[in-house]
């Protein structure tokens, strides 16, 4: 029993990461009609700006600003100078510019900070919480990756719920014509959307290299498993996206954690749910496409 | 802004140049094309003040090539778009309403993800912050959209869609509303309805309007002055009531 909560805890706390970088996901497909496939290396350099300023001597949350920062920043500028001239041409064209700007980011990576593994730190402990006799697998850098989490999507919610710039993006994601008709500056909205976006992603890969080691690839996997999450919860629904992370995040857990060598099972195990999905449920568990097209 | 006319006059809008006072929304020579395919073809038209003016014609004579090449999501190749004497022919989509023109484009424009009243706020966004009273009023226009305000939008039935785009395009306080084909696809009753509340809306407000219709028959009996577009040129301006009792053009142009 408490082997099964502890793979649990596990499950939800990565869970919580694969459901952000899902989200940045959804925020991008959701107005421009792109995977964004540069994401993860889009995370990773500002990851490395984290890390450089903390090598210099700055704090944990100085760095953690300055890098959601230049997230933004990197967000913007990608929509602004890279896909912008792409949309609306062929839907490949953007893909295939994605793809390019994954391998160009991750190669300036190297180039700027190295190749080699380097070790990222994280503000708080790596060891379970104590509970009766037993340490569970519950520690305060996953209470932190959790919180993290849930504080940037209830902001998130907040902005897209009850602010005016909010409702000029969603308007801008689901009527682009009619945004622009109604005089809403769809093109800001659009930049803002994926700097946004890659604030989130940004995140992601800040908490998922708490106490590991970093390298220029070291969002590869993410990227799976954010987009696997993403297409459970149906790519179109931020809420999906959410629960696809967390159901994701607890699969994989398990399948690492009861079954033989599982570990080595995981990359498997998730391209097995992402075919399962598009088999069963070709829309994602809250494909909100039927209301869409009614 | 002139004097609202009562519905039915019988007096012709002088052609332009000629005219007194200068009309609010002056069309001039446009041509636009899709690719190899001209759509409109030197296209010369006017809309007055206070008065509904309907494009007619059938099916790819233009119509709403027009509209969306005067709220230029279709940029022009040639001609000009005036409105208020303020050349708007290379503004920005985005900057029409601003200018007091407000689209609404075929197939209403409804955006299904959002409920009614997102829907309405998104109409009123460019104007800042107005007061909830403005809101009121057109949910007391529509009292069927009222109903149902906290709803997504896609469960609205087409007529309640039209309502929604309507009132939407009113929340934008314009001076000139551009309709592409309202009627399409709604029952005989809610045309009439909603044909009904523009007229008031134009004797009583001084709101303009300026109406694609493939439906001849009931554009006419609402308009005061009728355009019939056939293969992207005008082929005649007339009184609305002139238009119809004119046997020979509605056969010809206007299928009834």
């Amino acid at each position: 029993m408490q082997y099964f909560i502890n793979v649990t805890l596990t499950g939800l706390t990565e869970g919580m990461v694969y459901a952000a970088f899902a989200l940045a996901l959804v925020l991008i497909w959701r107005s421009t009609r792109i995977v964004n496939f540069a994401q993860g290396s889009m995370a990773a350099a500002t990851t490395f700006i984290a890390l450089a300023l903390i090598q210099n001597g700055q704090s944990y949350w100085i760095a953690l600003i300055v890098a959601l920062a230049s997230g933004f920043v990197l967000g913007a500028v990608v929509e602004r100078v890279v896909i912008r001239p792409v949309e609306g041409g062929p839907e490949l064209n953007a893909v295939i510019v994605a793809l390019g700007l994954f391998v160009a980011i991750q190669a300036a990576i190297a180039i700027i900070f190295g190749s080699s593994f380097q070790s990222f730190p994280t503000p708080f402990g790596l060891e379970g919480f104590q509970v009766g006799d037993n340490r569970i697998a519950l520690t305060p850098t996953s209470v932190y990756v959790i919180g993290a989490v849930l504080v940037v999507m209830g902001l998130l919610v907040a902005l897209f719920r009850f602010t005016r710039v909010g409702l000029a993006m969603r308007a801008s994601a689901f009527g682009q014509e009619v945004a622009r008709l109604l005089g809403v500056k769809v093109g800001r909205m659009l930049t803002l959307g994926w700097a946004l976006a890659a604030v989130v992603g940004s995140l992601a890969g800040l908490l998922i290299a708490g106490g590991e080691f970093v390298y220029p690839a070291y969002m590869d996997s993410l990227i799976v498993f954010g987009f696997v999450a993403a297409i459970l919860g149906g790519l179109d629904s931020p809420v999906g996206a959410i629960v696809g992370g967390l159901v994701l995040g607890l699969a994989l857990s398990y399948v690492s954690g009861y079954i033989e060598r599982g570990s080595a099972l995981v990359n498997v195990a998730a391209l097995v749910i992402l075919m399962v999905v598009l088999l069963v449920r070709p829309g994602g568990i809250f494909a909100s496409s039927t209301a869409r097209r009614a | 802004m002139s004097e609202p006319r009562p519905h039915g006059s019988t007096a012709v809008t002088a052609p332009a140049g000629t005219a007194t006072e200068p009309a609010l929304l002056e069309i001039e020579d446009l041509t636009s094309s899709y690719g190899p395919v001209r759509a409109l073809d030197g296209v010369s038209l006017s809309a007055q003040a206070g008065r509904i003016t309907a494009v007619l014609g059938a099916n790819g004579a233009g119509k709403t090539t027009l509209l969306r090449t005067i709220s230029g999501l279709v940029r022009c190749s040639s001609g000009r778009v005036v409105l208020g004497g303020e050349d708007i022919t290379s503004a920005p989509v985005e900057a029409m309403v601003g200018k007091g023109m407000a689209h609404v484009p075929e197939g209403r424009g409804v955006i299904a993800e959002l409920t009614v009243d997102e829907n309405l706020r998104v109409g009123s966004l460019f104007r800042g912050k107005i007061g909830r009273d403005e809101f009121d009023r057109i949910y007391d226009l529509f009292p069927r959209i009222a109903e149902r305000r906290d709803s997504p939008a896609h469960v609205l039935s087409g007529g309640e869609r039209q309502m929604l785009v309507v009132g939407r395009a009113l929340l934008a306080k314009p001076r000139i509303l551009l309709l592409d084909e309202p009627s399409l696809g709604l029952a005989p009753r809610i045309v009439a309805q909603i044909f009904g509340l523009l007229r008031q809306l134009v004797d009583n407000e001084g709101l303009s309007v300026l109406l694609v219709e493939q439906n001849a028959r009931s554009a006419l009996s609402v308009a005061d002055v009728g355009v019939v577009l056939n293969l992207g040129r005008v082929v005649v301006t007339d009184s609305a009531r002139a238009l119809m009792g004119d046997e020979d053009l509605r056969h010809a142009y206007l299928g009834f």
